[in-house]
């Protein structure tokens, strides 16, 4: 792509994204402008599909609301959306999961969840912050021991 | 004088979008504004009229020819591909060799009128080119996208001078007025201005702001009537 536009993108891009995938149940929280006031709304459904790439990055959600279908598609890095979050991650084969579309009931949005993935982030997090608190306490033990010894 | 009254010289650089303050999206056209370089000035002297002459887009000595050449070298200036003469009202107060201030020309400006070659589309059939009618895909129709009768029969035995028929279509000069300015950053000469213009990346592009007055016949016989 043209360097200029690279640039001028760039700038648009939020600088932490929030972290969706394909699967994911989130509730996304837009702002809405009334006159001066501002005001929150939420959409809570299963992300579809991922779109796009750079400014234009989008992701498609799907709710079924009274017994009908309702999709909406959001600009990842829409100054618009507020916070997005991730309420259970579901395991899917396919990229797109169009043929949820076709189902009716609790089929429609029914996935297998992946404990795994929800665990796997957090057992991630929990395996960063061993490493840190590993990382910490070499440190911290001599200290101990040379207090102790002080003592 | 009005830097206004003049034009850039400019290339599209692509198009992409942007959010506005309030986190709305907005299509803009990504433009790079040449150097633009005072060649010429003409005088009501010299030449009968007078007009600010800018060049710009930089070339080699070999691609242009003796008298192009010669005159760049008088004087004294760069060489440039394009050459574009713009009607001032007044003797320009620039000199041979002054760059437009385009930072000047872009203060305040909300809308300006762009110029440029349009997408060529090679030849094309009567419905693309003039927006007609098609007819039936099936049931044994032989007129799927055909033009359809070119006129009455005995009288006038001829087909009307006029009528559309398929055509080369576009890679043609077109003018696009009003176009809302976004942006322009005077360092990098990036101007950001909204939706579509003319022609592919790469295209040359000239701009002129929008209002400003032109410089043509009509408008100075409108003004020698109102003088008078």
């Amino acid at each position: 792509m043209n360097q200029l536009i690279k640039e001028i993108e760039a700038k648009q891009l939020k600088e932490q994204p929030p972290e969706v995938r394909v699967g994911d149940t989130v509730k996304v929280e837009t702002i809405i402008q009334e006159g001066k006031k501002e005001r929150s709304q939420y959409f809570e459904g299963l992300i579809i599909a991922i779109s796009g790439t750079g400014v234009n990055k989008t992701f498609r959600v799907r709710r079924i609301f009274q017994g009908i279908g309702i999709e909406r598609t959001f600009l990842l890095h829409s100054p618009k959306i507020r916070k997005i979050k991730v309420i259970r991650s579901g395991k899917t084969r396919r990229a797109k999961l169009y043929y949820l579309r076709s189902r009716i009931g609790t089929k429609a949005t029914r996935l297998k969840t992946i404990q795994n993935a929800a665990m796997a982030n957090k057992s991630a997090k929990k395996a960063a912050k061993v490493k840190d608190d590993a990382k910490a306490k070499p440190e911290a033990t001599p200290n101990t021991e040379a207090e102790k010894a002080a003592e | 004088m009005d830097q206004k009254e003049l034009g850039l010289l400019a290339t599209k650089e692509g198009m992409t979008q942007i959010f506005d303050e309030n986190g709305f999206v907005i299509p803009v056209t990504v433009i790079k504004i040449a150097e633009n370089v005072v060649t010429d000035i003409k005088t009501a002297d010299r030449d009968g009229y007078t007009s600010v002459q800018i060049g710009a887009f930089e070339t080699k000595e070999k691609l242009l020819n003796k008298p192009e050449i010669g005159k760049f070298k008088k004087n004294g200036t760069k060489l440039f591909k394009k050459l574009i003469e713009f009607r001032t009202e007044e003797a320009a107060d620039m000199a041979i060799g002054d760059e437009v201030n385009t930072e000047e020309f872009f203060k305040d400006l909300e809308k300006v009128n762009i110029t440029g070659v349009s997408v060529g589309k090679g030849f094309q059939g009567f419905v693309k080119a003039h927006n007609g009618h098609i007819g039936r895909r099936s049931h044994g129709s032989k007129s799927k996208r055909q033009i359809g009768s070119l006129g009455a029969g005995t009288t006038p035995s001829r087909v009307l001078p006029g009528k559309r028929m398929p055509t080369m279509l576009g890679n043609e000069v077109v003018t696009i007025e009003k176009v809302k300015v976004v942006s322009y950053d005077a360092e990098k000469r990036v101007l950001l201005v909204r939706g579509p213009v003319p022609g592919k990346a790469g295209a040359e592009l000239k701009i002129k702001a929008f209002g400003a007055k032109a410089w043509n016949h009509k408008n100075k016989r409108k003004l020698a009537l109102e003088a008078a």
